[in-house]
């Protein structure tokens, strides 16, 4: 039977990928019209507005890159690796212009270091975070869109 | 406000990896302190402990597990956490209680007991916690965002990997000097250069380790400290939180706040903590003689220069290639005690650890990494989840 795909335990609700294409899920303040993610469910969290009505929306799919590494060594428990050995990965921070917010993730399998500067741009994956024995567990990731090349 | 409060003793372990109770390391501080202050344990009115998360329930209840160890004294007690910043979050509970003049003296203490390797979350299948699932979504470690920040002084400024190691190498020279660090050995750049690459730009060398030990600190009111001559006043105190929209990435979110509705604050989250000190204390960074601030990495400290008003920004890696921060330069010393660099991070005693470094310089007990005629001393730090700490001391 083959496995089910579902979000990895913690993120469920945080990103779609349905017919648009995948997105984070955020929430909008329908008095401030500040955006959360993860999302704000019951207050605003602006300390001028006291607003408490949120509607869902979607973040930008594309964005800059802020800031970037990597982590060489296995990050310990809960991270769970997506392979053994462990092989390391790319992170990257990434401003997202409409939302005027910082939002990081993992950066796409295949793409590292090399393919990654500040200010380039990269746009939302979702992709495997680990797989178990009942699921793959999947992740929103960046991914360069320039094929990443300097 | 009425009066000082003025700092009457500090004690501190030697900072290591022995694994033992982290209320032994307390104690011992403790001790110390007491006995620097000249004030017997029965005669402290009121504990103020920085927890550890750590260690089980002893560890929430520091502030109680370390006057049991003590011996009961009926002492008033209160326990405090803010992650790194838990000590200056203790200190201002006890000064608090001083300056409402419901104690005249008061104990501060902070000890840990930390477990090998990168600080991980409390165990156990908790989704709920954003700690808990920076780990588990991302990978994200402590070093993952100290590389964050670090990259971006190399994009916005030009700062280079020998830059940081600038750093290290300056700090472990302060750190050969001071008994009570674990880590005593001068290197050179080329040594934290070869080290291996942990979360890129960052090597080895430019993340502090994770250390046991214990802090404490004797604090009593301005007429308690007439009679006994005390010299070291706290001029502030300074445990302020973000303002929102913080628009930079913090341990452990996510996400920062968005900034599309309402304009980021016009000082950022690491530059309002020590402004609120120098408000609190009506000094600026031109009246300091030393700094000891919280280089979690060696890019941190870097951008610490800047937070607490040592250069513009942008300007740190000149100050660190000039020798400006380094014992015998022209500016102000930045970590005379060796810093995290040398020491490893012990949370709940570090901001405290500070503190006693600070109090130590300004009467003149340094020994061999004593800045000359230092009068005013600034600690900066931050805890994560959104805790400032900064101690302004003069004398």
């Amino acid at each position: 039977m083959p496995k089910t795909r579902i979000p990895a335990v913690g993120s469920e609700g945080w990103f779609t990928e349905d017919g648009e294409g995948p997105a984070l899920l955020g929430t909008r303040c329908t008095t401030c019209g500040t955006v959360f993610f993860p999302k704000a469910g019951f207050f605003c969290r602006n300390p001028d507005c006291d607003g408490s009505d949120f509607e869902e929306v979607r973040l930008s799919r594309r964005g800059t890159v802020w800031s970037y590494t990597d982590a060489r060594y296995q990050p310990p428990p809960p991270f769970v690796s997506a392979s053994d050995p462990y092989q390391p990965f790319a992170i990257a921070a990434v401003q997202l212009a409409d939302e005027n917010m910082v939002v990081l993730g993992q950066v796409a399998s295949g793409f590292g270091l090399d393919d990654l500067r500040v200010g380039a741009e990269v746009e939302l994956v979702v992709e495997p975070l680990f797989e178990d024995d009942e699921s793959v567990q999947v992740i929103w990731k960046w991914k360069p869109t320039d094929g990443g090349r300097r | 406000m009425s009066g000082d409060v003025f700092v009457l003793g500090v004690g501190m372990t030697p900072w290591g990896k022995w694994g033992r109770n982290f209320a032994e390391y307390g104690v011992e501080a403790a001790r110390e302190a007491l006995s620097d202050a000249g004030v017997a344990w029965r005669d402290i009115q009121f504990v103020a402990g920085g927890e550890t998360v750590r260690n089980g329930y002893p560890g929430y209840v520091a502030g109680a597990t370390v006057a049991q160890a003590l011996g009961w004294n009926g002492a008033r007690v209160s326990s405090s956490y803010a992650a790194c910043a838990s000590g200056a979050t203790a200190l201002a509970a006890a000064r608090a209680q001083i300056l409402a003049g419901f104690c005249d003296v008061a104990l501060v203490v902070g000890a840990d007991t930390t477990p090998k390797g990168f600080l991980a979350p409390t165990s156990g299948e908790r989704p709920d916690d954003p700690d808990w699932l920076r780990f588990r979504l991302l990978g994200a470690t402590n070093p993952t965002y100290f590389a964050l920040y670090a990259r971006r002084r190399m994009d916005l400024y030009g700062a280079t990997p020998s830059d940081f190691a600038r750093v290290k190498v300056k700090n472990s020279r302060h750190g050969a000097e001071n008994p009570r660090a674990r880590y005593r050995k001068a290197v050179t750049d080329e040594e934290v250069l070869a080290s291996p690459v942990v979360a890129d730009p960052l090597h080895l060398l430019d993340i502090c380790a994770t250390s046991d030990g214990g802090a404490a600190v004797v604090l009593c009111s301005e007429a308690y400290a007439r009679r006994t001559g005390a010299q070291v006043r706290v001029r502030a105190v300074s445990t302020v939180t973000p303002q929102f929209p913080n628009t930079v990435i913090e341990m452990p979110n996510f996400a920062t706040d968005s900034a599309a509705a309402l304009a980021p604050p016009t000082l950022s989250f690491r530059d309002s903590i020590a402004a609120a000190a120098y408000e609190e204390a009506g000094l600026g960074p031109e009246d300091l003689s030393l700094a000891e601030v919280y280089d979690l990495s060696t890019a941190l400290e870097l951008d610490w220069y800047e937070n607490i008003g040592l250069c513009k920004a942008g300007e740190a890696e000149r100050l660190a290639r000039d020798g400006d921060t380094a014992l015998g330069g022209r500016g102000v010393t930045v970590n005379p005690s060796g810093g995290l660099a040398c020491f490893g991070e012990a949370v709940p005693a570090q901001a405290l650890a500070q503190v006693c470094e600070v109090t130590w310089q300004l009467r003149g007990q340094a020994g061999a990494r004593q800045v000359a005629d230092a009068r005013v001393g600034i600690t900066a730090n931050q805890g994560l989840f959104g805790h400032g700490s900064s101690v302004i001391l003069s004398r």
